[in-house]
Order: C-alpha cells, then sequence, then structure tokens
C-alpha cells in the first residue's frame, strides 16, 4: 500500500446548528486518484474548503505529508482547484496564469515557464492572448484547473473539475489530470458523476451526512455493500405470478432478477429452474454490481447532479 | 398578455429592493435634502444668517448706532471681534477689534464671505444723499457672488435705521431731484473691493472641475470596490485567499488601485477644465496635487466601506446612488455650501467630500499657501483611516469561516 500524503482524521465542522462533517476521516495515497462521492449537502466542498485553509475545523487533524495543517492559512504543497471558474474573464489566460502563479510564489523565469507549460497542457496555446471571457465552458474549465497547479503542487483538490462541460472537454480534462499523476501528483476530485469516479479513480470514498460511509476501490466497494457477484435479469415470455426461489420479481411480473457467483456454472442450473417452472426466457442480461448500485445501496438514495 | 407582463414587471419591482430604493426613496431623500437647503422645513428662508465681519473705524455715535442697527438684523450675524486665540472671529464681545486688514485676511481666509469696513469720516457721510463724504468699504470674496449683494442691501436698510432724523430731512430737502445718480441716493455709499489677488474668471469652473470630480470619483469608486463582489461572486475571491493571501493584503490592493484610478480621473477632469475652460491648474499644481491625492485615498476608502457593506451587486448600486447622491448635494458638488443654512453647513462637515470640496476652493479661489490645507488634509486622512478600518471589519465576513 502507497503511503498517504493527505490525511484527515475525525473532522467535524458545523455552521450554526448545522452539522457539515460528522467525525470525517479518509486518506490520500502518493500517486492515486481519489473520488470523493456524496450527494449534495454530504459536505464535500466544506470538505475542500477545509483542507484549503478556507474553513476552519470545530475538530479533527489534516496532515499533509505527515506535518499536521494549521487550521488556516496558506498551504504551499496544496494546488486548489475550486467548483466555480475562478479567473478574470476580461484578463488574458497567459495573464491569469500569471496573475494565480504570482499569488502562489512563482516568479520570473520559473514563472514564464510554468505558464508556457501550462499553456500547451490545456491546449490554449493558440488562445493565449484572447480574454478569458470569449473562451467556451470547456476552455475556462480547463484554464481553472491550470491555475491551481502552476505551483507544482505534489497534492490537488479538485472540487467538481468536469461539471457542467461536454463530454470531449471532460475527456480532455481527464487527459490532463493523467499528466499531472504520472507528474507524481496525488489528486483528490470531488465528482457528481459515477461513471467518472467509477472509470477513472483508483479509490472512491463514499460520503453522506459528512462522513464516510465506505471507502476503496470499486470491487471492495460492492463486497463492502454486500453487492458480491454478478446481477442475472432475465426478461420472461409472460408474467410471472411469482418468484421461484431464489429470484426477485420486477417489471410487475415481467422479469426476473438472481444474483450468482460463478456465470458458467451458476447460469444453466438458474434457466434450468425457470424452464421446470414453465417459464420462458426471452432476452439475458449478466452485469457486475456498479458504483451506482453501491452507491444506492449504501446510501439508501440515488445520486443526482 | 399586457396585463400579464406589467403584472410580472411590478412583481419583480416588489422583490428588488434596490430598484424600490432608486424609485421611492432616492427622490424622497433628494427632495427632502433640497428642501432642507432652500426651503427649511418650515418653508422659511433656510439659507440661514450671513456672516458679515464689520470694522469700526469711526468709532463715532453714528457709528456705533448703524453697527447696532446691523446687529439688530436677523438676516446677518455680525463678527466684530477676534476670538482669543484662534484663527477665526467672533460676535461675541470677547477679543480685540477686528482691523481693516485682519478683516481683508479673513475674507480672503473664507471665514466670512463680505467684510464692512466702516472708515473715519463715515459719520458725516451716512444719509447724506448729496453723493459726499467717504464710502463704507466692501471686502468681498468673488467666489461668492450673493453675499456682498445682500450684505449692501441690509447696510442700506440698517442705515436708514440708525439715520432716522437724516432721512426724515431727506424727504424735505432737494437732494432727490431728477437725475441724480441713484448710487448717490444710497444711504451709505459703497466701494467693492474683492481681497482675492488673482482675477477670478473662472471661479465657477474650478468650483464644479472639483464638485463634479469628487462625486464621480464616489460613483467609480463604489464601482470598482464592487469587484469584490464579483470575485465573491464568481470564486475568484475564494481562490485568491485560498493562496495565502490575507484579507487586509487584498483590501490593500483594492484601496491602492482604487486610489491611482482616482486620481486619474481627477488629473483627466482638470486637464480638460484647463484644456476647455482655461482653469489655472499649473499655478496651483502643488496645492492641487496634495489635495488630489488626500482626496482619491479618502474617496477610494469610502468605495470599500460601500462594497464590503454591500451584499450584492444590487445592493451596491442602491446604496451607492442614495449616499453618494445625498452626500454630494450636502457637501457641496452640486451647489456651493455657502447657499445652505449654517447648521446644514456645519453638518455637512460629517461627509469627507465636504472638507475635500473646501479643500479644492481654497487652493482654486483663495489660493492658500499648502499649510492653509492642514485641516482639510488632516480630516480627509482622519476619514480615510475610519473608512478602511470600517471596511476591514465588514470584509472579515469573507475570512476563514
Amino acid at each position: 500500500m502507497s503511503t498517504p500524503v493527505l490525511r484527515v482524521e475525525d473532522a467535524r465542522k458545523s455552521f450554526g446548528t448545522t452539522a457539515a462533517l460528522r467525525g470525517l476521516s479518509f486518506e490520500l495515497r502518493a500517486g492515486e486518484m481519489l473520488a470523493l462521492l456524496g450527494p449534495n449537502g454530504a459536505g464535500k466542498t466544506t470538505l475542500i474548503r477545509a483542507l484549503a485553509g478556507r474553513v476552519r475545523l470545530d475538530s479533527g487533524r489534516v496532515t499533509l505529508f505527515e506535518r499536521e495543517l494549521a487550521a488556516a492559512g496558506p498551504r504551499p504543497g496544496l494546488g486548489v482547484v475550486p467548483q466555480e471558474v475562478a479567473l478574470y474573464p476580461l484578463l488574458t489566460a497567459r495573464e491569469n496564469l500569471e496573475v494565480f502563479g504570482t499569488l502562489y510564489g512563482v516568479r520570473g523565469a520559473a514563472l514564464r515557464e510554468r505558464v508556457t507549460w501550462a499553456l500547451g497542457w490545456t491546449g490554449l496555446g493558440e488562445r493565449a492572448k484572447e480574454p478569458v471571457g470569449r473562451f467556451s465552458g470547456g476552455m475556462r474549465r480547463r484554464l481553472n484547473l491550470a491555475c491551481g497547479v502552476l505551483h507544482e503542487p505534489k497534492v490537488v483538490l479538485l472540487d467538481e473539475p468536469t461539471v457542467g462541460v461536454d463530454p470531449q472537454s471532460r475527456e480532455k480534462i481527464f487527459e490532463m489530470l493523467g499528466v499531472l499523476r504520472r507528474q507524481g501528483a496525488s489528486l483528490l476530485v470531488t465528482t457528481h458523476y459515477l461513471e467518472e469516479a467509477e472509470a477513472r479513480c483508483d479509490r472512491i470514498v463514499v460520503m453522506d451526512h459528512g462522513v464516510a460511509i465506505a471507502a476503496g476501490t470499486l470491487a471492495e466497494l460492492v463486497e463492502h455493500a454486500g453487492l458480491a457477484g454478478r446481477r442475472v435479469r432475465l426478461t420472461l415470455d409472460r408474467t410471472a405470478a411469482g418468484a421461484p426461489a431464489g429470484f426477485t420479481l420486477e417489471n410487475g411480473g415481467g422479469a426476473l432478477s438472481a444474483t450468482i457467483g460463478d456465470v458458467a456454472a451458476e447460469l444453466p442450473a438458474l434457466l434450468e429452474r425457470l424452464r421446470a417452472a414453465g417459464l420462458g426466457v426471452v432476452d439475458l442480461d449478466v452485469r457486475s454490481a456498479s458504483l451506482q448500485t453501491v452507491f444506492l445501496s449504501l446510501t439508501g438514495k440515488e445520486l443526482r447532479e | 398578455m399586457i396585463p400579464l407582463l406589467t403584472r410580472v414587471s411590478w412583481m419583480n419591482l416588489g422583490r428588488d429592493r434596490a430598484a424600490q430604493v432608486m424609485v421611492f426613496v432616492l427622490p424622497v431623500a433628494f427632495f427632502s435634502i433640497f428642501a432642507v437647503i432652500f426651503g427649511g422645513r418650515d418653508g422659511s428662508s433656510g439659507t440661514g444668517r450671513l456672516p458679515v465681519i464689520v470694522v469700526d473705524e469711526s468709532h463715532s455715535d453714528r457709528s456705533r448706532a448703524l453697527v447696532a442697527a446691523l446687529q439688530a438684523d436677523s438676516s446677518l450675524r455680525i463678527v466684530l471681534h477676534e476670538q482669543p486665540g484662534a484663527g477665526g472671529a467672533e460676535s461675541s464681545n470677547g477679543g480685540a477689534s477686528l482691523t481693516r486688514q485682519r478683516a481683508a485676511s479673513l475674507v480672503r481666509g473664507g471665514t466670512a464671505s463680505v467684510a464692512l469696513v466702516l472708515p473715519a469720516g463715515i459719520d458725516t457721510s451716512l444719509a447724506r444723499f448729496d453723493g459726499r463724504g467717504v464710502k463704507v468699504l466692501v471686502l468681498t470674496d468673488p467666489s461668492d457672488p450673493i453675499a456682498p449683494k445682500m450684505a449692501v442691501g441690509l447696510l442700506q436698510k440698517a442705515t436708514l435705521s440708525a439715520t432716522r432724523a437724516a432721512a426724515d430731512e431727506f424727504r424735505g430737502s432737494d437732494a432727490g431731484k431728477p437725475g441724480t445718480p441713484v448710487e448717490e441716493l444710497m444711504p451709505a455709499r459703497t466701494e467693492i473691493r474683492e481681497v482675492v489677488g488673482r482675477k477670478q474668471e473662472h471661479s465657477m469652473v474650478a468650483f464644479y472641475a472639483a464638485g463634479i470630480a469628487v462625486m464621480f470619483m464616489m460613483f467609480s469608486a463604489s464601482f470598482a470596490g464592487g469587484a469584490l463582489i464579483e470575485e465573491t461572486e464568481s470564486g475568484t475571491l475564494e481562490r485568491l485567499l485560498s493562496t495565502g493571501l490575507g484579507m487586509t493584503q487584498l483590501l490593500g490592493s483594492k484601496w491602492l488601485f482604487v486610489t491611482l484610478m482616482g486620481l486619474a480621473q481627477l488629473a483627466v477632469m482638470f486637464l480638460w477644465a484647463r484644456l476647455a475652460f482655461h482653469l489655472a491648474v499649473a499655478s496651483h499644481l502643488p496645492g492641487v496635487i496634495v489635495m488630489s491625492v488626500f482626496t482619491a485615498m479618502c474617496t477610494a476608502a469610502f468605495g470599500l466601506v460601500l462594497a464590503t457593506a454591500a451584499r450584492t451587486r444590487q445592493q451596491l448600486q442602491g446604496l451607492a446612488n442614495i449616499v453618494i447622491l445625498s452626500l454630494s448635494a450636502v457637501g457641496g458638488s452640486m451647489f456651493p455650501r455657502f447657499l445652505m443654512s449654517e447648521s446644514l453647513q456645519k453638518a455637512s462637515l460629517f461627509g469627507f467630500n465636504a472638507w475635500a470640496l473646501d479643500g479644492f476652493i481654497k487652493v482654486f479661489w483663495r489660493e492658500a499657501p499648502l499649510a492653509a490645507l492642514l485641516p482639510q488634509v488632516g480630516a480627509l486622512a482622519g476619514f480615510t483611516l475610519l473608512f478602511l478600518f470600517v471596511a476591514r471589519r465588514l470584509a472579515t465576513r469573507w475570512e476563514t469561516v
């Protein structure tokens, strides 16, 4: 197991009577992309703001590279990419990069070098002299991302980095994140997109009501949620009056579902039992538990944008 | 369709506080300010008592009677004596009697817009109606064209009152025969003398250049300060603060920018006044620079207070309109403060812009040396510190929570 670069232990934060974080604990490991998944109000943005030094935790401990972070103040080793496109629309892409690079303490030749790198990295080299206000949503998102990593942070916090962008731009953003990872950065990403978390991230922390209710790879989450195995869905040639043993009735009796471990060994027996019960199968679907299923199982609710 | 959309517009108005302020509060506030300035609440004249310095060089019974008649006039506040230990003058009996030179100096300095000097021999010159004898010397500040005319008119009335017997004799004399110049028929003949050395051909240009510049600097400052609100809404402020930048640094940068912008705005205004209206800027440059710098600093800090007090751009717009227009009306940007009642003139000094305008008027009209700007500069510096303190306190809501 890789070393944790960022560790959050028992983080608690309340705003008045509303508890945003209720003892959240998790860790981000070196070089990984960790998804922080949760419905609205789960505490994701509060956590990101606390990590960025913008929200003072009521209690708990945050360590970055084994050093405890102060409650507030600058975080030199941390890059923060906010959910909002936090740029100056009347400044050009290059000027925005120069401003935020300077604020992060990058100066002189190093700044010029980083700005050139960022323009190439975002694919905005040819639009460097255009005001950001003229950019498409996807281009602004990419620049927004670049402005948070000019100081070459080893840990980058990304709050919904792909929200509201088209699939092509989303793909480009994940390409960019891939470059960061290859350069040794560890990424903590909050997202609403289950498929992104499932396909792009190494591990997932599922948050709800200010706590982490599960953490791990998708397989580990599936295991944790008791959803191991394959889910088989069978569409029937008629409406079944009741579900045979081991099956669940679906679609008003028009379909049945069951969970099996070994497809090759168990599926033929399943079909045989149906045939014996006088039910014909017109269609069949076998799939593993998805993150959506896991999320639903763990939180009892769908994750919506 | 038309009624429906009209109803929607009314609903929007009902939910838009800034628009409500613009539509209902601002006109009422403005009406009230102008009513207080020009009409007074009871409908009487709101211009108050005109301060007039009187120097009695005659020390005769008749000159004393004239002074007494002037003092009895409810439209005048007669200043006879120097206030002990202060640079001004008082109407009380304490302190030394004012001299002609001191009276001229006080008018030049703006303590009063007019001084009446009753020279030796005036006792035999009043109410002669023959065009002979010495004249009452009227020392005037040309920046106030109304006060001397008012003072001279009331002088005639007071003279008639003080020389009642002579006036009665006049009825039976032949002094008023046809063809006698009107000036000679006045009970007190006068000689008007402007005490401000330079010819003030463009005094109103200077007044309006400064007045309008200060008013629009306030608008510009509030608008520029409003960038803080936009940065909050766009998330840029959050990002800036997460880089380790402190709120004090952030506000400092905004203040410096708005100050420099204000200086540029003043420079453009005075340059245009010089080119288009021949305002003598170059000959007053040191004073203009000092006043511009302190005014810009104070206006910038004021803009930050408005910006940090408002939660949204709409709130800021409504707040800025009502506060700035009110301050401008009371502070003298729209018309000179000497037209206002004395109490309103004093009250207006609670606004920084009145001090700024006083300073510019001292520079352009009174040709005051830099040292004479000390009260204005001091007041502006004090206001600046106060505004910055308030803005910093209000900005704590954006800091780490």
